[in-house]
C-alpha cells in the first residue's frame, strides 16, 4: 500500500517530504537512516535538493566549458515556489549573454503529468509554449537537462540501496536507479546522497550500453537559512569532454513570493524587484 | 555628415528623437532611479537577388545593404512601478545610400501587481501561429521578411496605450492605437510583386489622424485545462492588403475599415504542443463583398503542432485556411482581366530546427505553401554562434508559384541569399 502510494505521488514536492517523514516517524527513532528504503531516500533527496523552503530565489551563473577550455556564460535569476500537493512553479530570467538577455522562461511542474513550459522571445515580444523532451533536452545549451533542473518523477525509476560509503568528509547512501520505461536518456544512475542533508553529492549517469555518460557533483554546500544548499554544481559530459559549472549566488528561501507572479505577465514584464 | 549620406530624419521622427533624448536625460539625471541599462547590437545585413530579372524590374542586385547599430536603453524606479524602455536603430542603407534613425520602441510602463499601463511606441504580439497571424493585426513589415532581415524586423512598433489587468486566473488587455500604421508591403522599388497596374507609382492614403480613427484591440486570456486560451477583438483598418484605387498616373493604396473577432488556444498535447486559432474578419466597407477593390469578409483558421525529438531537433507543422465569405459576389464584380482567387486559400507550413554545439548554432528550414493556389515560400537558414556575443547567419528566401499573382508566386523574382552578422553588447 505504502509503495503504491509513493509511486503514485511520484515526485519532489511537499508530499514526498511528508511521506518520507512519515517513513522516518513510523520507524524506530534510534536508527532512522538505516531503515529508509531507497525510494524514500531519493524522495527526501529531491525534497532537499529541489524543494527546500516554500520558495526560493537565486542568481545563477552558468559556465559552459568545452574540451578546449573555451567558455560560454549564462547569467539568470531563478524564482521557485512550491504549491500544495508537490507541484512547483519556476520563473527564470536571463541577464546574459546579450543574445538571450530579457528572455524569460517559466515552468509549471506537476505530479504525474508533463510540465507546462513557456518562453518569452523578447525580439518579437512573443510568449509561446516550448516543446521539449524532458530527459534529453538540454537546459539552455548546458549539460543539464530540463529534468535535472526541475526534477524527475521518483516513480519513473526503480531505486536500490547498494550501501553506505564515505564521500569527501561526509557519509553517503549509494542508490542505484534504473528507469522503469526505456524512454529515459540514461540506462542507470548511481547517486551518492549525503546521509545528513540528503543532498546528492555525486550522480553518475550511465548510458544504455553501460558506459559512463554524465557525472554530477556538488562542489560546495552551504547552509542558507537552515537549508543546506549546493551553491556550486558541476555536470560533466564525460564522452564529449564538455562541462557546465553553476554557481548559485544571493540564495534566499521563504521570501514570500506570490504564486500569481508565475504567470504570463511576468514573462512580458519581469518582476524587477525580484530579479535584480 | 559623411560624403554621400543624407539624413532622412523627418519631422515626425524628430518628435521621436526628442522623446528619446529626454528619456535618456531623465534617466541619467534622476538619482533616485536604478541605473540606466544600455545594451544593443551592431549588425551588418546583406541580401543578394539570385532570381532572373524581367524587363522593368529594379536594376539593383542587392535587396539589402544594411548597416545598423541598435541602442537599447532601459531603467526602472526603485520600486519597479515605473519603468521605461527604448530601442533606436541608426541605419545606413548602402543600397540607397541613405542614413536614417528608426525609433523602434520607446515606452513608459506604470504597473503594480494587478495592472500595468504602457504608453508609447511598443511592439505588440499575440496569437499562436508561427508566421501565420490571424488575430494579431498589429503592424508588420513584410519587406523585412522577404528581403532577409532578422525576424524581429517583421514586427513594427505601434504608437499605443496598452492597458493590462491581471484578475487572478483571467487577464484583460486593452490596446488603443491612435496613429494607424499599415503594414509595410513591397512597392516595386526594391522588391517586385504583382500589380494589376504595372508601371504606375503607388501612393498610400492613410486614414485621417482623428480620434475616432483610433484602432482598438482587446484580449481576454486565461489558463483552462492545461491550455492557454484567449479571445480577441479588434476594430480598425486593413493593414494589409490595402484597398486599391487606380488614379490618373498613379495607384492609391487606402485602408478600409476592418473588425476582427477570434480566439486561440495553445497547450501540451501528446508529446508536443498543440495550437489553434480562429478569426472572423469583418470587412466593414465591403458590404456583401461587391467591392472588388476591398478584401471580402473572411474566416481564418489555424491548427499547428510542434514537438521535440531528442535533445536537438524540433519539428512543427501548421494548416491554415482563409475563406472568403462572399466569393460569389467577389466573382460577379471582379473586373475582367483581373486574376480570380479561389474561395478558400489553404496553407501548409513546416519548420524543422536542429541545434548544434550546445544550442549555440542551428540549421532551420521553414516552408510555407498553398496546395490549391500552388505557390510557396522556402527559407533555409544556418546560424552559427561565434561567441556569446556574436553570431553569423546565412540563408535564402525562395518564392515560387504557377501563377504570377498568387501570394508567394508574385515574389518569384525576388529570390535571395542573405547574410547577417551581429555583435550584441
Amino acid at each position: 500500500m505504502m509503495k503504491t502510494q509513493v509511486n503514485r505521488v511520484a515526485t519532489r514536492g511537499r508530499w514526498i517530504g511528508v511521506l518520507a517523514l512519515l517513513g522516518v516517524v513510523t520507524t524506530p527513532l534510534t536508527a532512522p537512516a538505516q531503515t529508509l528504503t531507497a525510494t524514500e531516500i531519493v524522495a527526501r533527496s529531491q525534497e532537499a535538493f529541489l524543494a527546500a523552503g516554500d520558495d526560493m530565489r537565486a542568481r545563477l551563473t552558468m559556465r559552459l566549458i568545452n574540451k578546449g577550455g573555451r567558455e560560454r556564460l549564462r547569467e539568470m535569476t531563478m524564482l521557485r515556489i512550491d504549491l500544495e500537493g508537490g507541484d512547483q512553479k519556476y520563473f527564470i530570467y536571463f541577464h546574459r549573454p546579450g543574445d538571450v538577455r530579457d528572455m524569460s522562461f517559466m515552468v509549471w511542474t506537476y505530479q504525474g503529468r508533463d510540465d507546462d513550459r513557456w518562453l518569452f522571445v523578447p525580439a518579437v515580444k512573443m510568449v509561446r509554449r516550448l516543446a521539449a523532451d524532458d530527459s534529453r533536452s538540454s537546459f539552455v545549451g548546458s549539460d543539464f537537462t530540463y529534468e535535472d533542473v526541475s526534477g524527475r518523477d521518483v516513480a519513473a525509476d526503480t531505486h536500490r540501496l547498494t550501501g553506505e560509503e564515505p564521500c569527501g568528509d561526509r557519509t553517503c547512501h549509494v542508490v542505484e536507479s534504473v528507469p522503469v520505461d526505456d524512454e529515459a536518456e540514461f540506462g542507470r544512475k548511481v547517486s551518492r546522497i549525503d546521509t545528513l542533508t540528503f543532498l546528492p553529492i555525486t550522480e553518475e549517469y550511465y548510458d544504455r550500453q553501460g558506459e559512463l555518460a554524465r557525472v554530477y557533483t556538488a562542489e560546495e554546500i552551504v547552509d542558507v537559512g537552515g537549508h543546506p544548499t549546493a551553491v556550486r554544481r558541476v555536470m560533466t559530459d564525460v564522452k564529449r569532454g564538455h562541462r557546465t559549472e553553476v554557481v548559485f549566488d544571493d540564495v534566499a528561501y521563504d521570501t514570500g513570493l506570490d504564486a500569481d507572479l508565475f504567470a504570463e505577465r511576468s514573462l512580458r514584464r519581469p518582476p524587477s524587484d525580484w530579479i535584480r | 555628415m559623411a560624403g554621400g549620406w543624407s539624413c532622412q530624419v523627418t519631422s515626425r521622427r524628430w518628435g521621436r528623437v526628442t522623446a528619446f533624448v529626454l528619456a535618456l536625460l531623465g534617466a541619467t539625471v534622476d538619482g533616485g532611479a536604478q541605473e540606466l541599462d544600455i545594451h544593443g547590437f551592431v549588425q551588418a545585413n546583406y541580401s543578394l537577388r539570385v532570381a532572373e530579372p524581367a524587363p522593368g524590374d529594379p536594376v539593383d542586385d542587392f535587396l539589402l545593404g544594411d548597416h545598423r547599430v541598435q541602442l537599447e536603453l532601459g531603467s526602472s524606479s526603485d520600486s519597479g512601478t515605473v519603468r521605461f524602455g527604448s530601442k533606436v536603430d541608426l541605419v545606413h542603407d548602402a543600397v540607397s545610400g541613405e542614413a536614417m534613425l528608426d525609433l523602434r520602441e520607446t515606452h513608459i510602463t506604470f504597473g503594480r501587481d494587478r495592472y500595468d499601463v504602457t504608453v508609447g511606441r511598443q511592439v505588440l504580439t499575440w496569437g499562436v501561429g508561427d508566421l501565420l497571424f490571424i488575430n494579431d493585426v498589429f503592424t508588420k513589415d513584410w519587406t523585412a521578411l522577404i528581403a532577409g532581415q532578422p525576424l524581429q524586423y517583421l514586427k513594427v512598433g505601434s504608437d499605443a496605450l496598452n492597458t493590462n489587468l491581471y484578475l487572478g486566473p483571467v487577464s484583460v488587455q486593452i490596446v488603443a492605437v491612435p496613429f494607424f500604421e499599415p503594414d509595410v508591403l513591397p512597392r516595386g522599388d526594391r522588391i517586385v510583386g504583382y500589380t494589376p497596374f504595372p508601371g504606375l507609382p503607388v501612393v498610400a492614403e492613410l486614414p485621417d489622424r482623428t480620434l475616432r480613427n483610433t484602432e482598438l484591440a482587446a484580449r481576454l486570456s486565461g489558463y483552462v485545462g492545461g491550455f492557454d486560451v484567449a479571445a480577441y477583438a479588434y476594430r480598425g483598418f486593413w493593414g494589409a492588403p490595402p484597398g486599391i484605387r487606380p488614379d490618373i498616373g498613379r495607384v492609391t493604396w487606402y485602408y478600409p475599415h476592418l473588425s476582427v473577432y477570434g480566439g486561440s488556444l495553445q497547450g501540451a498535447f501528446g508529446s508536443g504542443i498543440l495550437s489553434g486559432e480562429v478569426g472572423f474578419y469583418d470587412s466593414r466597407n465591403d458590404a456583401g463583398g461587391r467591392n472588388p477593390a476591398i478584401e471580402n469578409s473572411q474566416v481564418r483558421l489555424l491548427v499547428g503542432y510542434q514537438r521535440a525529438f531528442g535533445s536537438d531537433l524540433t519539428v512543427g507543422g501548421q494548416y491554415s485556411a482563409e475563406r472568403m465569405l462572399d466569393h460569389d459576389a467577389y466573382r460577379a464584380t471582379l473586373p475582367s482581366g483581373f486574376p480570380e482567387r479561389p474561395g478558400t486559400r489553404h496553407n501548409l507550413t513546416a519548420r524543422v530546427t536542429r541545434t548544434f554545439n550546445y544550442q549555440s548554432s542551428h540549421v532551420s528550414v521553414f516552408f510555407w505553401g498553398s496546395p490549391n493556389e500552388r505557390d510557396f515560400f522556402l527559407n533555409p537558414e544556418v546560424r552559427h554562434g561565434v561567441t556569446d556575443e556574436a553570431w553569423v547567419a546565412v540563408g535564402a528566401n525562395l518564392f515560387g508559384g504557377t501563377e504570377p499573382h498568387t501570394f508567394f508566386g508574385q515574389f518569384d523574382r525576388n529570390d535571395n541569399l542573405y547574410a547577417t552578422v551581429r555583435y550584441s553588447f
